[in-house]
């Protein structure tokens, strides 16, 4: 069944760790499937995967750090942004990436993307949105739709989802986007051009839990989610993000939704200190390694 | 104001124990820290974050002490040193990454200028209330070090220790100030540069390829790399194994919580640290740290006026407890008196290690103010009777 | 010879059929067969049409299959078939 007769190699590979390969996710799970966007945008630029951390919360989604092939940082529920922030200011040369899940970024961790955004800090994050809370079995998230039901709203959820390309974009973001994970195309280009660009990147990314919220909502398996989110998808470039709503069963609004110019938080922070910075001298490798003595 | 470029402001200054801490955090080569205001530790962060850009380092005011108390870790495993500032309600925020700073064994300094509590308590106001939550406030099995200065001098040089304490060992070190050393102002001898040593990051001894991230040396505690240097580094604050991929079973866990536990139990001698004074021939010793010390030697001072033999032991390093030393010097006492500012914390780990040799007594205090002397005093008569 | 080919990794495959579905020129089905782990992964049907645009690796959520091209024979044009 497989093809052997030449050395064919998929690139995404050499980005993943391969001995945490299979990966822990469902059948029909579209987070793998953003993660082959994510690589392919990776490898199509250049960027040096040296210098290039990614950074995770806690959930399903929070699992991807764990997976590439790159520095590898899986951090507590809902904190991956201020991990990344502290990365990125003590070391500027590193790319920082966030890749976490609608829960933690935007409910246990709202606070911190909030602010990520209006310093402009120079992180790309990649939300994956599945609705609902995977990890632990099915619960209502910040996100779950309308009337959705979940284990925790077995009755409907009784609070309207949050839009969170309009907050990240409120709060200042310089880039944000929208993609399901049936448009792999599109989402390696979006990929690709936040990458590229400095200060704070936001990309949402719908995708399939068949697991819980499909199933609970009797909306099929991941594949139907996917055929659906073709379905219902409208590509709205430069569309106001006070009109992409998620609204159930209405228009995916997708594409990208805010591309602007802004100072990043490290180049205000140089032009205003201007002469009272001082540029990092060695540190580490200048001390003494004799050990701390008595005195100290 | 001159500084050399290890930012040691050398010299003898007349600061309080805030800024000699700031001092402290500067001269033992953190350049990055992370912060929410928060009354009585404000100060430090205040002057790092004036003091810092110059010397390359940067000081950012998050939205929260979550926020602050990871942020830090993120700027130790990009290679720096790094600590976050905070008191009482914030560090009840910052447990969780106590935590994980734990578990990833990242070195990093949390400072608790201790405030009367619960709650929001006394913001103005000193207690030592913290004391039991610096050792066991996150959640899980793990082990800390926690420092307690009693003077702005301390507050400097204890500083140190505590970054030099947190690369050794690789663990988040606890320093506990409390709001009355945070706000004394005292003499403050800065030693030149030279004079301070460091202990250096435990980078990486081999290259990529062939290095293990959590592979424990031979005490125990492994080497380090960092992101953007080509190790790929894996970190997670699930349990996991030595190349720090989660491993969710039992096994795992034993093996990796008996490490983080044994690398501070076999150092355990190293980190004692008191300073005691008379005990040779003593009947009541007066155990104390932080602030209350220094009433407990006016006390001492009392008590001995009185013909009463009374030996000082204030404890610097709180946790690890100093169990060998307390055992011994219960079996030769008749009495320990332990004065602190919370209604008994530090006690209760007096009296296990005093294995009921001799009496314990506790001198309670629910803080806003220190003790009178005379409540001191009257323990210790109460003991030598 | 067809432009592409894809590889699969049967024993990675969860069954999910997003290749089945998305693939532009429908050269895949979900096999019979089963994997180790009891799912059906994907098979060639229609092998001629395959053009290796890799969509199929786009979708797959568990790195199991790819698509790829076959080098082009320039020199000896249709020595063989």
């Amino acid at each position: 069944m497989s093809t052997t007769e030449l050395h064919v190699h998929n690139p995404v590979e050499d980005l993943l760790r391969q001995d945490r390969i299979p990966t822990i996710w469902c059948p029909g799970c579209g987070i793998g499937t953003t993660v082959n966007s994510f690589a392919h945008a990776l490898l199509g630029q250049d960027i040096d995967l040296k210098k290039t951390a990614i950074v995770s919360g806690i959930g399903c989604s929070g699992r991807v750090s764990g997976y590439m092939n790159l520095d590898s940082f899986h951090t507590t529920h809902g904190r991956a942004i201020p991990f990344a922030t502290g990365l990125k200011l003590a070391n500027p040369e590193l790319n920082v990436i966030v890749y976490s899940g609608d829960g933690d970024l935007t409910s246990i961790g709202g606070n911190h993307l909030l602010h990520a955004a209006r310093r402009n800090m120079d992180l790309m994050v990649v939300c994956v949105n599945n609705m609902i809370y995977a990890m632990t079995g099915g619960q209502a998230a910040a996100t779950t739709p309308g009337a959705a039901n979940s284990t925790t709203t077995p009755y409907g959820a009784f609070e309207p989802e949050l839009n969170i390309p309009q907050i990240v974009d409120a709060a200042g973001a310089c880039f944000v986007a929208r993609w399901t994970a049936f448009h792999v195309m599109q989402l390696e280009r979006t990929m690709a051009k936040a990458l590229k660009k400095k200060g704070f990147r936001f990309i949402e990314i719908l995708s399939p839990c068949p697991t819980y919220f499909q199933r609970k909502n009797n909306m099929g398996d991941g594949l139907a989610a996917m055929v659906d989110y073709k379905k219902r998808s409208k590509i709205k470039n430069g569309c106001p993000t006070w009109e992409t709503v998620l609204e159930p069963g209405g228009e995916i609004i997708v594409g990208e939704f805010v591309d602007r110019e802004r100072e990043d938080y490290l180049t205000r922070m140089r032009r205003q200190l201007g002469s009272n910075y001082t540029e990092f001298p060695p540190q580490m490798e200048e001390h003494e390694s004799e050990g701390c003595s008595k005195e100290c | 104001m001159h500084a050399d470029q290890r930012c040691v402001l050398t010299g003898t200054h007349f600061i309080n124990g805030d800024a000699a801490c700031c001092e402290g955090a500067l001269a033992a080569g953190a350049r990055f820290a992370a912060g929410y205001p928060i009354t009585p530790s404000t100060e430090i962060v205040e002057r790092f974050a004036a003091r810092a850009p110059k010397v390359g380092g940067l000081f950012i005011q998050m939205e929260d002490e979550l926020a602050s108390s990871i942020a830090i870790q993120g700027m130790v495993w990009a290679g720096q040193k790094s600590f976050t500032v905070t008191s009482g309600p914030g560090y009840s925020l910052m447990m969780e990454h106590i935590g994980l700073a734990a578990i990833s064994e990242t070195p990093c300094v949390f400072v608790d200028v201790q405030r009367g509590g619960p709650s929001t308590g006394l913001p103005t106001l000193p207690a030592q209330g913290d004391m039991m939550q610096a050792r066991f406030g996150s959640h899980g099995d793990y082990v800390t070090i926690a420092l307690c200065p009693n003077s702005p001098q301390e507050c400097f040089d204890l500083a140190v220790k505590s970054f030099n304490l947190a690369e050794q060992y690789r663990v988040p070190v606890m320093f506990m100030m409390d709001e009355c050393v945070g706000h004394m102002t005292e003499k403050v001898v800065i030693p030149k540069a030279d004079d301070i040593a460091l202990f250096p990051r435990r980078h990486a001894s081999k290259p990529p390829g062939e290095f293990t991230l959590f592979e424990p040396g031979p005490d125990l505690v492994p080497e380090m790399a960092h992101a953007g240097e080509g190790y790929k580094v894996y970190v997670t604050g699930l349990t996991h194994d030595k190349r720090g991929y989660p491993v969710l079973n039992a096994d795992a866990q034993r093996e990796l919580i008996t490490r983080l536990f044994e690398k501070i139990r076999r150092a355990s001698d190293e980190l004692t640290m008191v300073e005691a004074e008379g005990l040779e021939d003593a009947d009541v010793v007066v155990v104390s740290y932080g602030i209350t010390s220094r009433v407990a030697q006016r006390a001492i001072q009392m008590a001995r006026d009185k013909g009463l033999k009374v030996g000082k032991l204030r404890l610097i390093c709180v946790w690890p407890f100093p169990e060998k030393l307390i055992r011994e010097l219960a079996s030769k006492v008749k009495a320990l008196v332990m004065p602190e500012l919370n209604m008994g914390q530090v006690v209760l780990e007096l009296e296990r290690c005093a294995g009921g040799q001799c009496q314990v007594i506790s001198v309670p205090h629910p803080g806003g103010t220190v003790h009178k002397p005379a409540e001191i005093l009257e323990a210790i008569e109460r003991g030598a009777r | 010879m067809p432009k592409g080919s894809v590889a699969i990794t049967t024993e990675r495959c969860k069954g999910c059929g997003f290749c089945v579905e998305f693939c532009p020129t429908h050269v895949l089905e979900l096999s019979s067969a089963f994997n180790a782990k009891g799912y059906h992964p994907p098979h060639m049907i229609n092998a001629e049409k395959c053009s290796g645009c890799n969509l199929c690796g786009m979708y797959c959520p568990d790195f199991a299959i790819f698509g790829y091209r076959n080098p082009v024979d320039k020199p000896q044009k249709g020595t063989h078939s």
